[in-house]
């Protein structure tokens, strides 16, 4: 197949969250020996970015949404190695450190997010729910992750939201990280209160966000 | 005379029952259920079901199934804390009790949800304790400021002090369920006297899909030693916990349930189980769980259906809303889910008072529904035939210009046929507007201040009294719950 003919169906995978065909594509590019940034790129970014089109137009729901987050792991798990073993990046995004804070134990809307931050091209570090304070910033400082996003989805808990930004001022480490704050109790309100870089209501919300904090448009 | 006709709703065709009662059961033969509880796989075991003790996967029989279903009791009765006053739970018996157990109370003043404080909590079983319609308390409102070692029998103590109705609780912790048995053995005068006349349910939730944490497991397994029903409160969330068919979250309902009355039985025979649930339609764009909306009420119904073709009480989260304040939504949320479940026939309605996603509660929301159970009760008492003829008797000698509102029959009947507004509106428009334009929920917040100023803690014996405070005590030391002690009432 011609990248003109192997394009447009890695786009289509994705969108309709083709898990089977979105790894065999990839497959398929790596043994071509085509240029794998540009099949990353012109293949299957403009499906997870039209899936984000489907869903803001009410068109997509939470299903179809997921299943196109999972359809673009399943070809990144194929293009990651090989795009290490040749020395590129395959993450342009940015790192990112992400999990429901400390006594709060939900966490599907989180991994939501998770799943969609990481199909945006961002390289995501879940720690999963009931997260430590401390455990973000362990693991941001060791990963060289620019973002930190803590989901809450108790009223009781999300005060550690704000916990969080604190002990990063503690440690001298604000200016670091960006801090996006999700979930069922928080909004753009608590966001600013808090002195959090941002909010977002939902999972393609969130990466529209996050690419803006970091730079990406 | 023609005997009167109960409205009833049945969703489900008799085969359809029929099948997801089966698929329900092969489920539980090939797929299994997890039980994270060591002494429940040992009954399972020992009762001949297929335990995989790494996995603490079990696998149970048709037949296990059967045999426990057989000495189930088909209902319960409950009384109140006086033990006079006895109430059916099974049959076509429908009891409302608030929803449970909210975090946040929606203030009035502010129409904001905040924290529930102990002073809420008090204010709410106050307030119950006056609703007529609204048969149970439930521990409904947790309290921020009680330490959580101590959370689940506190709001259970606070409770038995101030109101006479039978409670529907749960624990929070399994070191839990020993001092709330005690607390309501206390009032009854022992272990043997609450056995005979149960006071409380406890609910206890399988997470889905197919698993019945410890926490819950030991909470069957105390409960139906004790002689205390069990609410098995499955809830699948259709398409996230359980399938996004309304039928095949039923047959996971129905194995879930089944699967925490066999725990029940193997620990005591006899038992009393009810067959509940909350399940939820799960909102495929907000990631949410709706309470209100129609498919949820519809899986309501259709369990509560399967739970009286396997003749057993039942229960469901129903008649409240979604709603974060006291809005429209809120009420037709409410009263579709109270008529749905009562004409259902669901015997324990757990709802009113509730919005937000079972984490609300309101007391102007709780005086509201309990009109609206009212108008409920009033359905399900139907249609009945007075007279005989009907009408050509009270016709003879009705001549022109005659009017109904003075004849006699109508001073017999009108109070039996008909309830009382309560705060609904049926002001005519002048009067509405010359009385200021209040609304239902303005209404409603002065009859909480009524209410309130007109509560009289019902009389409780002084021994039972100190016994209660004990216990309380000597579970919060117990629970290390550092320098907390029980408010002084």
């Amino acid at each position: 197949m011609t990248k003109n003919e192997i394009f447009p169906k890695m786009t289509e995978a994705i969108v309709a969250g083709d898990r089977k065909a979105a790894r065999e594509l990839a497959e398929e590019a790596v043994s071509a020996g085509l240029d794998l940034p540009e099949v990353i790129e012109k293949g299957y970014v403009p499906g997870i970015q039209k899936v984000g089109e489907l869903w803001e137009q009410g068109e997509y729901f939470l299903p179809e949404l997921i299943s196109s987050a999972e359809a673009m792991k399943a070809a990144m798990a194929v293009l990651e190695p090989e795009l290490n073993r040749k020395g590129v990046g395959a993450r342009m995004a940015g790192k990112i450190v992400i999990g429901t804070v400390e006594g709060d134990i939900h966490d599907i809307g989180k991994n939501l997010v998770a799943s969609m931050l990481q199909a945006g091209g961002f390289e995501v570090f879940d720690l999963g729910a009931d997260v430590k304070l401390e455990r973000f910033i362990e693991t941001a400082e060791a990963v060289g992750a620019g973002m930190i996003c803590l989901s809450a989805l108790l009223t009781t808990t999300m005060v550690n939201q704000r916990r969080l930004i604190a002990l990063l001022r503690d440690k001298g480490l604000r200016d670091k990280y960006k801090v996006l704050v999700g979930g069922a109790p928080a909004s753009r309100k608590w966001a600013e209160e808090i002195g959090a870089d941002g909010y977002a209501e939902n999972a393609v919300a969130a990466v529209k966000l996050a690419k803006s904090l970091a730079g990406h448009s | 005379m023609i005997e009167t006709k109960k409205p009833k709703l049945e969703l489900l065709p008799a085969a359809l029952v029929e099948q997801i009662v089966d698929e329900s059961m092969t489920l539980l033969e090939r797929h299994g259920v997890m039980v994270e509880n060591a002494e429940a796989l040992g009954l399972l075991a020992g009762a001949g079901a297929d335990v995989d003790l790494g996995s603490e996967r079990v696998r149970i029989g048709r037949k296990l199934v059967q045999d426990c279903l057989a000495t189930t009791p088909a209902a319960v009765t409950l009384y109140d804390r006086k033990g006079s006053r006895a109430f059916t739970v099974g049959g076509d018996e429908v009891h409302f009790d608030p929803g449970s157990a909210a975090v946040t109370l929606l203030d009035h003043v502010t129409q904001t949800e905040r924290k529930a404080t102990t002073s809420d909590v008090v204010d709410m079983y106050k307030l119950v304790e006056t609703l007529e319609h609204i048969h149970f308390q439930s521990t409904a409102l947790i309290a921020s400021d009680v330490p959580g070692a101590v959370a689940d029998a506190f709001r259970l103590y606070l409770g038995l002090l101030l109101s006479e109705k039978p409670f529907v609780t749960g624990t929070f912790r399994v070191e839990g369920f020993g001092p709330m048995k005690d607390l309501l053995a206390a009032v009854r005068g022992g272990e043997g006297a609450l056995r005979a006349k149960p006071l409380a349910i406890f609910d206890a939730c399988p997470s889905p899909p197919l698993k019945w944490s410890n926490l819950t497991t030991q909470s069957l397994i105390d409960a139906a030693r004790a002689g205390i029903p069990s609410e098995l409160i499955s809830m699948g969330m259709t398409g996230a916990t359980s399938m996004s068919t309304i039928a095949g979250t039923l047959v996971q309902h129905v194995a879930e349930n089944l699967s925490g009355l066999v725990i029940c039985q193997l620990a005591g025979r006899g038992a009393p189980v009810i067959f509940g649930g909350s399940p939820s339609s799960f909102d495929m764009r907000k990631g949410t769980t709706p309470m209100g909306a129609m498919e949820t009420m519809m899986i309501d119904a259709g369990y509560a259906q399967i739970g009286k073709s396997l003749k057993l009480p039942t229960h469901a989260y129903m008649a409240l809303s979604d709603a974060k304040v006291n809005d429209p939504q809120a009420g037709f949320e409410t009263a579709l889910g109270a008529v749905i479940g009562a004409l259902a026939g669901v015997n324990v309605i757990s709802g009113p008072g509730m919005l937000d996603f079972e984490s609300c509660q309101s007391l102007e929301k709780l005086v509201i529904d309990d009109g609206i159970c009212a108008m409920v009760y009033r359905l399900l008492d139907g249609i009945a035939q007075r007279d005989d003829p009907i009408a050509l008797g009270t016709f003879e000698g009705f001549a022109p210009g005659m009017s109904f509102l003075t004849h006699p029959h109508t001073r017999q009947w009108y109070r039996k046929e008909h309830i009382p507004a309560g705060l609904v509106d049926r002001d005519p428009y002048e009067a509405w507007v010359t009385a200021g334009r209040t609304s239902i929920v303005d209404k409603a917040h002065a009859d909480v201040a009524r209410r309130l100023g007109r509560y009289a803690a019902p009389q409780l014996d002084e021994a039972v009294r100190k016994e209660l405070d004990r216990i309380m005590g000597d579970y919060g030391r117990a629970s290390g719950a550092g320098d907390w002690k029980p408010p002084v009432l």
